[in-house]
């Protein structure tokens, strides 16, 4: 075992002496990772990310076994028709708006998602801000705890609270209030969302305030501006990256979700997700599943653009990441 | 070199002739804060003065003394817990900031990032709700004040530190305040820039004739360009007056000991006469009797006696007050500073200028000499309340 090692140790040092030195300095880039540490994680992101991805737009091409399921090897671009014209038994073609009313509810449901969260988050990552920092890093921890268990699960807790029987009805009876369907309801669906995404949008809010230098709200103040003008004029403005970050991580998988309009809607408004979702369940058209998935990545591709245009040009970075 | 004084509009509404009682009244200021320990610190202990009108004012002090506190509450940013500002007769105390004829230049400048320099100066003059082209024609003229009309469009974080705060010195002034406060504004600037930013200080003071009210810690600062200056102490005033009077005629041992070099004798002293003809004779170690014009009491018969070593001479010019031994001798340049030991051990020091560095040499034994007006008699320190 010594001995291996100390040959080991020894060939090494000999290695190195038969080599000369590089007659040209590399600069070395302190943390920089060398090529073999950072070739697994490429690997695994390319399969991981762009491998189900090249997938699914190949699918979105491809045509429909006859028994439905799976895909057959043929060019076809039935998918992206069937999305807004449908044929009927004779043949005859015609625009269907079906699916369109669906991506509508769908884009109505993530704004107010993102609408609310918004309104709500600010309030409390400026609090936040201005609390001791002991208390901040406490505060920041307890926004994060739903992250802590299953989205499921909490979402099984919020029917426990919304059911006929639950928390809700019976604060309400004691009240003397009359009973209230809440679950599978528009609004239970609502409600789940916006639950579930509203740490999304108070974490990258918190996070571009925690910088801002409150000096500036006095300097505001010295120049005339009241609590309003400080507000939208200072603080705003300078949360704007935090703001966008947010917006863009709530409204993006809120467009897709699944989750909160099954088990709390009840399903009765049909979305995007659950569309996609019975597309490789129970209708087993898996090529028109694909081709939803398509045109969602696009919608939202386009909207990154806009706002990384608008980023450029107002010279404003939009932290995406914490 | 001399820089054509621009025409500012709107400036000359308020000339001190025009308005001779503007003037801003401190009136009882008291603030306590509660330290991390929960014991009572009197930022500011009972302080009044009155600041005139178009005055170039100091507020100097070490740090911790109240001075930034009781800016922070002319301007509205903190709040005292008793006494009163008045602005013109007018009570600002109780207005909040935004009512209050008053803007302030910070230390960190505080401009705002995301607005450009021109944005960050019209800042102002918006929340006001001037017409636009007002606005406009306002924020061009200060650019041209603080000699900056081509950085418009810039960000702060495109300027310089002086740059920065002579943007930040637009803005405030952009305003027309009657009074411009500034925190320290030459702290973060180096040496060179910081001469040239105190003379064009006292330029925009003299141009705008807005009374301007200047934080410092540095004293060299203070006497160089106040009109006159209050020196704080533990949130106490200490002093106030011209540069000279602070200089030449410290009131206590802390302003003589805060102000330049200064050297403290405490020596036995005799009063003689009564009344308006009351005079004190002090007598220092190997010295004629020497008599005082000031009086202050003498407890325990002692005095302290503050003189400046440039106030001190090796060769007879005044009364002979002392003599002692040279211990040591270091050379400055402009002046050759010795220490001299008394009899009783107390050293003094003394500049030498240089026609008189002949025959000075360690070990010597040497009169002092100095003019009575020179030694000047402190009162005696009141002990501060632990």
């Amino acid at each position: 075992m010594t001995t291996g090692l100390s040959t080991r140790t020894g060939a090494n040092t000999l290695e190195r002496r038969a080599t000369p030195p590089p007659p040209k300095r590399r600069s070395i880039r302190l943390g920089q990772l060398s090529w073999p540490g950072t070739v697994p994680a490429l690997i695994v992101a390319t399969l991981f990310t762009l491998g189900p991805l090249a997938i699914i737009v190949m699918f979105s091409f491809l045509s429909r076994p006859a028994q439905g399921g799976g895909v057959v090897y043929e060019f076809t671009l039935e998918p992206y028709v069937n999305f807004l014209f449908q044929s009927d038994f004779l043949g005859n073609t015609m625009f269907d708006p079906r699916y369109l009313v669906v991506f509508g509810n769908s884009i109505t449901q993530a704004l107010i998602t993102t609408l609310v969260c918004l309104a709500l988050a600010f309030p409390i990552a400026l609090w936040i801000v201005t609390r001791p920092e002991k208390l901040q890093n406490m505060l920041v921890l307890l926004i994060t705890i739903p992250f802590w268990t299953n989205l499921l699960v909490r979402t099984y807790a919020w029917m426990l609270i919304l059911n006929d029987n639950g928390v809700a009805n019976s604060g309400a009876q004691a009240l003397g209030l009359p009973k209230m369907e809440l679950l599978y309801t528009p609004f239970a669906s609502q409600l789940g969302l916006i639950y579930t995404f509203l740490p999304f949008m108070v974490l990258p809010i918190y996070a571009s305030l925690a910088g801002f230098d409150f000096r500036l709200a006095e300097a505001a103040y010295d120049l005339g501006a009241r609590k309003i003008a400080v507000m939208r004029r200072i603080i705003v403005p300078l949360a704007v990256p935090g703001i966008l970050a947010g917006v863009l991580l709530v409204f993006m998988p809120a467009l897709g979700s699944f989750v909160q309009p099954v088990l709390l809607g009840g399903g009765k408004v049909l979305l995007i997700g659950n569309l996609i979702a019975s597309q490789f369940g129970d209708a087993r058209n898996w090529p028109f599943g694909a081709a939803l998935s398509v045109i969602i990545l696009v919608m939202l591709m386009v909207a990154l653009l806009v706002i990384a245009r608008y980023s450029r040009k107002s010279g404003k970075a939009v932290e995406v990441s914490l | 070199m001399t820089t054509p004084i621009p025409t500012i509009s709107g400036f000359d509404r308020i000339d001190p002739a025009d308005s001779p009682s503007r003037e801003l009244v401190i009136a009882g200021a008291r603030k306590t804060f509660v330290t991390p320990e929960k014991t009572h610190v009197n930022a500011i202990d009972n302080v009044s003065f009155t600041i005139q009108q178009g005055e170039f004012f100091v507020m100097l002090g070490p740090s911790g003394c109240g001075k930034t506190t009781l800016l922070r509450s002319i301007a509205g940013l903190d709040t005292l817990d008793g006494g009163e500002i008045r602005l013109g007769g007018r009570r600002i105390d109780l207005l909040p900031p935004h009512e209050r004829p008053v803007n302030t230049v910070f230390q960190s400048y505080a401009l705002f990032p995301h607005l450009t320099i021109a944005e960050n100066i019209a800042f102002g003059l918006e929340m006001e709700r001037r017409p636009k082209q007002e606005v406009a024609k306002r924020v061009t003229e200060m650019l041209d004040l603080v000699h900056m009309p081509e950085m418009a469009n810039r960000k702060p974080h495109q300027l310089s530190g002086g740059q920065q705060q002579r943007v930040a010195l637009a803005r405030a002034l952009a305003k027309q305040p009657e009074v411009l406060l500034l925190d320290e504004p030459l702290a973060a600037l180096d040496l060179k820039l910081r001469r040239g930013m105190q003379s064009e200080l006292k330029r925009l003071q003299r141009t705008t004739g807005i009374t301007f009210v200047f934080v410092t810690h540095d004293q060299e600062e203070a006497l160089s360009m106040g009109d006159r200056i209050a020196v704080f102490n533990h949130g106490r005033l200490e002093q106030i007056g011209t540069p000279e009077e602070i200089y030449e005629k410290p009131a206590s041992h802390f302003v003589a000991d805060f102000i330049g070099e200064t050297n403290f004798v405490t020596t036995p002293a005799r009063r003689l006469g009564t009344g308006a003809e009351e005079r004190l004779e002090v007598t220092l170690p190997g010295g004629s009797p020497i008599t005082l014009p000031k009086v202050v009491p003498t407890p325990g018969g002692t005095v302290t006696l503050a003189i400046r070593p440039e106030r001190l001479s090796l060769s007879p010019a005044g009364e002979r007050f002392a003599s002692g031994r040279i211990v040591k001798l270091v050379y400055m340049g402009t002046d050759l500073r010795c220490t001299v030991a008394l009899a009783d051990g107390t050293e003094l020091a003394v500049r030498v200028p240089p026609p008189f560095h002949d025959g000075i040499r360690p070990e010597a034994e040497v009169s002092l000499y100095a003019d009575t007006a020179a030694l000047r008699p402190l009162l005696p320190e009141v002990q501060a309340a632990p």
